[in-house]
């Protein structure tokens, strides 16, 4: 289960607890409280019901892209 | 980046290689394998592609006991819906899925055109913040979810005692998926020869928790996420396995996913709920994989609060729901789908919810060889 | 506005036909709509007609919230019946509006709705030559409802039936999809976006009819309202006994409706447009149909969405990875989802 919408930081306030990330053009005030991680702007988070559940690591977005690239390359 | 898991040319690259492979296991099988997706969000990820009509008569995909509204149980809900007819004072809250699950006489839906007030909510935090404005009102959230969004609903109670609203409370139905995993592959019947593990799920427990499906039961297991690209990654993974005899479980979505998965949201869980014994859909009762509010904060549990006699009843007559959350048929094979039971009369709760493995079914797949 | 005197609201004497009822029609309705045959304010509108077919069609208007990015329930009102008329091969002259106004209504508001059904008629080229105005209790109605009823001539040359769809016809839609109805539930809801979803409520009449004129080729229409456009291919399929075959990757949604519906677990193929026709024409008509509605402003994203064949009533998208899934009609009205 569970919609997840990948979005990108670009505005934090810790103290209350959320931030502001933008998804496909939409910007949206999430609840950051499960985030323990640093958080700056053009980090990636991911939400789910109005909450931050992770963040997302890129470089192993990176890794598993280039992954494919030698799977498809070999044989 | 993340745009480049959703380019449909390096899915039909990948595909192009998925494919062979997949015959081939089918080869040393004698039948395609069959691995099975246990979230909601797989389910419909996989219908949208139309990923499933792509790898036909080589690998079957089946959807199990992965979307909460399907595995809730007809007990639960009568109970949420017996509460929105006897008490129209109360404001019932809810995530949009719920709304049209048929109870046994009545739906959310029906109960609202005949007087009951049941608000849809994005966000358990919007629930709040529609307690903190409406303060002669009485709202009661349904907590439905699984361990993705039972930490939301935590903090939605920690935000209604820090404010101090006293017309906030929680009606739990929440659950945790490795349990009814462990219910599932303990099934002799059961035959799988994977399973794809609910990425967003992973996020929280992380990855660790579903060792065991490899481990006790020697099913292979992947985490995966959501893009196309990511659940082909997620299959090919598997079919690996299956190919070369082992038995892992793998993440397969590290970019989100962590050994531990999030503690932050791990310790929330665990501060506001306990497990107890819950009734799911198809599978019975399954001990300590419900999360119930703990005493400390009965103040905000709507089952304390509001407590309503339902009794368990049983699913509609010859629904199939639990055979199909068990994997061991197809929606099709279901002698109600698509005659007694379709997404505008559903009879069962697979049926309702858009990510129900039979309604998703029946909007992106059926009829190919009907009509 | 500081406070709201009586006068300044809607009263239920304001439709008892008295005085009050008169200063209403005189302030409001003949000030904005004001036309010969509205002005005889005689008990029916009398007009003369040409030989030929007409068509006529009646819609009741109900929307929350009134006011809309993009439009109103005025404008909805006019549009709806005339892009009813239109995709008929229709080309609307008149129309009727009754209204039922909830008392406290407040003047202001129902001004702007009936100075924009006003600015839509001029716009669209056609005449609200008949009325009625009802006021009810407070509670008994929600603010304001409006049924429009129009009638049209039936363009001489125009020839549209489910019976002339053959295998190998194109499919075109006139822009993207889904604006109309998210922009409502957005309005609906509280759900935090700082997204505008901008209706695409228009009036459809003049283009539909010029494109009748110069297209012999175009065989159906149909605009994409309620059940957006996989609702209505689906009835088209089936009442013409063929399938669509349509293009996933081929199908206009702006980005920010892309993404507000991928947030909230919608599909914009199922959202409601009031805008948004779909048109079948003859294969060897299409690209000059499609360039013919590209050099129009209101169509500029027009696309080729995908072709007829030969079947039994389905709709089948090929998905962009090359997949295929089916679309079936809608089963109750979008909600937002989180699982």
């Amino acid at each position: 289960m569970c919609l997840g919408i990948p979005g990108k930081v670009v505005e934090v306030n810790r103290s209350e607890s959320w931030a502001v990330v933008e998804s496909f053009g939409v910007r949206k005030k999430v609840d950051i409280a499960l985030i323990d991680e640093d958080l700056v702007p053009g980090d990636y988070l991911m939400v789910h019901a109005g909450y931050a559940i992770g963040k997302i690591d890129l470089e192993d977005a990176q890794i598993s892209l280039e992954l494919w690239e030698e799977i498809l390359h070999a044989e | 980046m993340l745009n480049k898991l959703r380019d449909p040319e390096l899915g039909k690259r990948i595909l192009a290689k998925l494919v062979p492979l997949a015959q081939e296991v089918a080869g040393h099988l004698g039948r395609p394998a069959i691995f099975m997706e246990v979230c909601g969000t797989h389910t419909m990820a996989i219908a949208r592609s139309g990923l499933r009509s792509l790898l036909a008569g080589s690998l079957e995909l089946r959807s199990g006991p992965g979307c909460p509204v399907c595995v809730t149980s007809q007990g639960d809900i009568d109970r949420v819906i017996a509460l929105a007819a006897a008490r129209h004072d109360l404001v019932i809250g809810t995530f949009g899925d719920m709304m049209r699950v048929p109870g046994t006489n009545s739906s959310l839906e029906q109960e609202r055109a005949r007087g009951a007030r049941v608000e849809i909510f994005y966000s358990p935090a919007e629930a709040v913040t529609f307690a903190a404005g409406h303060p002669q009102d009485e709202v009661v959230f349904l907590g439905v979810g699984f361990e993705t969004t039972a930490p939301a609903v935590a903090l939605s109670v920690a935000a209604a005692s820090s404010r101090g609203l006293e017309n906030y409370a929680v009606l739990s139905f929440h659950k945790t998926v490795p349990l009814v995993l462990e219910n599932l592959l303990s099934d002799p019947e059961l035959k799988i020869d994977g399973l794809l593990l609910p990425g967003h799920v992973c996020t929280v427990t992380g990855r660790r928790a579903f060792d065991f499906v490899a481990t006790k039961y020697n099913v292979p297991a992947v985490v995966a996420g959501f893009e196309p690209v990511d659940l082909m990654k997620a299959v090919y993974l598997l079919l690996k396995q299956v190919a070369g005899g082992r038995a892992e479980t793998v993440n397969g979505y590290p970019r989100l996913v962590r050994e531990e998965g999030n503690n932050k949201a791990k310790e929330i869980m665990r501060e506001y709920f306990e497990p107890v014994n819950v009734q799911w859909r198809g599978f019975g009762e399954v001990p300590q994989s419900g999360l119930a509010l703990r005493d400390s904060f009965s103040f905000y549990d709507a089952a304390v609060r509001f407590p309503v006699d339902v009794a368990e009843s049983p699913p509609p007559r010859g629904c199939a729901c639990g055979d199909v959350l068990k994997g061991k048929i197809v929606s099709s094979d279901c002698p109600l789908f698509a005659r007694k039971c379709t997404p505008l009369q559903p009879v069962g709760p697979c049926m309702v919810s858009t990510e129900g493995a039979c309604a998703a079914y029946y909007q992106y797949e059926w009829p190919k060889a009907e009509v | 506005m500081a406070e709201e005197k009586d006068r300044d609201i809607v009263l239920l004497s304001h439709g008892d036909g008295g005085l009050l009822t008169h200063q209403l029609l005189r302030d409001f309705f003949l000030r904005y709509f004001k036309n010969d045959l509205l002005d005889s304010l005689t008990d029916a509108a009398v007009f003369s007609s040409e030989p030929g077919r007409m068509a006529i069609s009646t819609d009741a208007f109900v929307v929350d919230p009134v006011f809309f990015p993009g439009g109103d329930i005025g404008k909805l009102a006019v549009c709806g019946t005339i892009n009813d008329l239109a995709v008929s091969g229709a080309q609307p002259l008149y129309l009727t509006a009754s209204f039922i106004i909830e008392e406290g209504f407040s003047f202001a508001d129902l001004e702007k709705i009936i100075a924009s059904m006003a600015r839509t008629c001029r716009d669209a080229g056609v005449q609200i030559i008949a009325g009625d105005t009802k006021v009810v209790g407070r509670g008994q109605a929600d603010k304001v409802y409006i049924t429009t009823t129009g009638v049209g001539y039936l363009l001489p040359g125009a020839n549209l039936g489910y019976q002339r769809l053959e295998p190998g016809d194109k499919v075109l839609v006139n822009g993207c999809l889904g604006n109309h109805g998210l922009s409502i539930l957005l309005q609906r809801e509280a759900l935090g976006l700082d997204s505008q979803v901008v209706s695409d409520c228009a009036p459809l009449s003049i283009i539909i009819t010029e494109m009748l004129k110069r297209f012999k080729g175009i065989k159906l229409m149909r605009d994409l309202t309620r059940g957006g456009l996989a609702t209505n291919a689906k009835e088209i399929a089936m009442s013409a006994g063929v399938d669509f075959w349509l293009d996933e990757a081929a199908l206009p949604v702006e980005d920010n409706v892309k993404g507000i519906t991928e947030l909230l677990g919608l599909d914009p193929l199922y959202l409601a447009n009031e805008g948004k026709f779909l048109v079948v024409v003859a294969a060897g008509e299409a690209d000059e149909l499609l360039r013919y509605l590209r050099q129009d402003l209101s169509a500029e994203y027009a696309c080729r969405i995908g072709d007829i064949q030969a079947g039994k009533g389905n709709v089948y998208l090929r998905t962009a990875l090359g997949g295929a899934r089916q679309l079936n009609m809608m089963a109750g009205a979008p909600l937002p989802r989180i699982c």
